[in-house]
């Protein structure tokens, strides 16, 4: 394999394979989002009257679909993309085969995950800042906001999906976690307009730190919590995330 | 067209005891994990209406539509919300899962060794469809209900549009899966899907467009299931609800007919 490190060679798969399918992934992984943008942000940002926090609704809103946007995009790439490599395809079998390690398998993936991550956000960024939505040259800070939050969502769900077999368990992920996280983690509307019961749902979902540090970034206003308590916490998913994740893969790998 | 049409029909009550028996196989698979995915399938709408209807509504207040009237913003939103739900379930069911069970489950091939024809598959997986988004709507409706966004009788009245729209986009659905070759061809529906969620007079009124792609949304369906469903629940109803039902009628009618030639042709190779 000469000097070229495990893991590049475990992403180098993913991006093959990607040079054949990316064009179907254009539509649903940026094209949707800004259509959001501008069925929200325009449509109804027409309705609400003084905007949200002092800012246009769209400009309030666009900061919030970022971090959606590298929610959904990693979670997607973690659910069934997983699974079938694990069931139907079995590509996770032929690369153990070779003299890659179960880090440097689950290294690909994860890497891959980040790769669609920045490029979907990055788009998203570029067609926001068209919009007039970036207030402040801390914009560009939400894209690396925007990668904690795809790779503290990624390795969960891939950590999930190595345990299942049957994609039922992939439509319940939806259905009971990652669509009430996109709907009610202040993506749409401020998280204090929930009932205080329920506030802390929010507070605890990944989704919610990621749109408060990107929001802060776009606006150039201080989060509404520490953004060091926003970074630490998301790095706590990914420091739980892939010790699980690994032992997963190795369980299902290497019998 | 007809005399695809007339034979079966004419056979009717044998025709419609194995449409039934199609149907009962899906109510029968239910019984497996399959269930809870059902359960969990009437959540969305609900999600969506209070994240929606109910967190932006706050921000919006009140909605004074094109007509004058104001409205609050979650009762504006409900019809257009259960219109989606039926439109996103009977399209699952009849992209997603018929795909499946045809190319990869081999199920209709194994249905046809029966007496059995392509058309009475096709008759009872719409059938299906419509019964799962029958129970949907109706959870939905009296959520609308309890929630003070609809009264009941409008609620009763709305239930078989909801039907009919159910039946409409399933089988324009069906008809597209006979078309598609592969997984990828998916992401097309659901992208259409996600596109017509958005613009169809779900989230604001669609007066807030300009006038071409105004006229663009009027011919999709889920335009004119939204126009029906809201003037129901609303109360406001105009002559142009009569359109909507033709135009549904229209798409089940052209989706069972060109579901029923393409199945024949598919699975009769």
């Amino acid at each position: 394999m000469g000097p070229l490190h495990p893991v590049l060679a475990a992403l180098e798969f993913h991006l093959v394979g990607y040079r054949r399918t990316w064009r179907g992934s254009v539509f649903s992984s940026f094209l949707l989002p800004l259509l959001t943008v501008l069925s929200f942000g325009v449509g109804v940002g027409r309705f609400v009257d003084g905007g949200v926090d002092g800012v246009s609704y769209l400009d309030w809103i666009v900061p919030g679909m970022i971090a959606s946007t590298a929610l959904q995009t990693a979670v997607a790439e973690s659910t069934w993309p997983v699974l079938s490599r694990f069931e139907w395809i079995r590509a996770y079998h032929s690369q153990i085969a070779t003299p890659l390690r179960v880090g440097d398998v689950l290294g690909g993936q994860v890497a891959f995950t980040l790769f669609r991550v920045l490029v979907n956000t990055s788009v998203f960024l570029a067609v926001a800042a068209a919009f007039g939505a970036l207030r402040s040259p801390w914009a560009l800070a939400a894209l690396p906001a925007a990668l904690l939050v795809g790779i503290a969502a990624a390795l969960p769900t891939i950590a999930f999906s190595a345990s299942v077999t049957r994609e039922h368990f992939l439509i319940l992920l939806y259905q009971f976690a990652i669509i009430p996280m996109t709907l009610f983690a202040g993506v749409f509307f401020p998280v204090d307009l929930l009932p205080e019961a329920l506030r802390w749902l929010a507070y605890v979902s990944p989704l919610w730190h990621g749109v408060d540090l990107c929001r802060a970034a776009t606006l150039g206003v201080a989060p509404d919590w520490s953004a060091a308590g926003h970074l630490l916490y998301l790095a706590g998913w990914v420091a739980v995330g892939w010790p699980v994740a690994h032992l997963r893969f190795r369980r299902r790998l290497i019998s | 067209m007809l005399s695809f049409i007339l034979p079966r029909v004419a056979g009717l009550p044998g025709m419609a005891r194995r449409s039934v028996s199609v149907m009962e196989r899906n109510i029968t698979a239910l019984k497996s994990a399959y269930w809870f995915v059902f359960i969990a399938g009437l959540l969305e709408p609900l999600m969506y209406l209070l994240s929606i209807g109910v967190g932006v509504g706050a921000l919006i207040g009140d909605l004074t539509l094109p007509d004058g009237k104001v409205v609050d913003y979650a009762t504006f939103v409900a019809p257009a919300m259960l219109s989606s739900s039926v439109m996103t379930g009977a399209l699952a069911e009849t992209t997603y899962n018929f795909f499946s069970k045809m190319k990869y489950a081999k199920l209709y091939e194994g249905m046809l060794a029966t007496p059995l024809r392509p058309i009475e598959i096709a008759l009872g997986e719409l059938g299906w469809a419509m019964l799962r988004g029958a129970v949907y709507s109706a959870a939905f409706l009296a959520i609308m209900v309890a929630m003070g966004m609809t009264t009941a009788p409008r609620a009763l009245l709305a239930f078989p549009a909801a039907l009919l729209a159910g039946l409409a986009f399933g089988a324009l659905g069906m008809a597209f899966s006979t078309f598609m070759r592969s997984w990828e061809d998916f992401d097309l529906v659901g992208s259409v899907q996600f596109a017509l969620f958005l613009f169809s007079g779900t989230f604001v009124p669609a007066d807030v467009y300009p006038a071409l792609l105004r006229w663009l949304i009027e011919v999709t369906p889920l335009y004119r299931v939204v126009h029906l469903v809201r003037g129901i629940t609303m109360g406001e109803a105009d002559p142009v609800v009569l359109i909507d039902v033709a135009y549904l009628l229209a798409a089940l009618l052209l989706g069972l007919v060109i579901a029923g030639r393409r199945m024949s042709r598919l699975l009769y190779r």
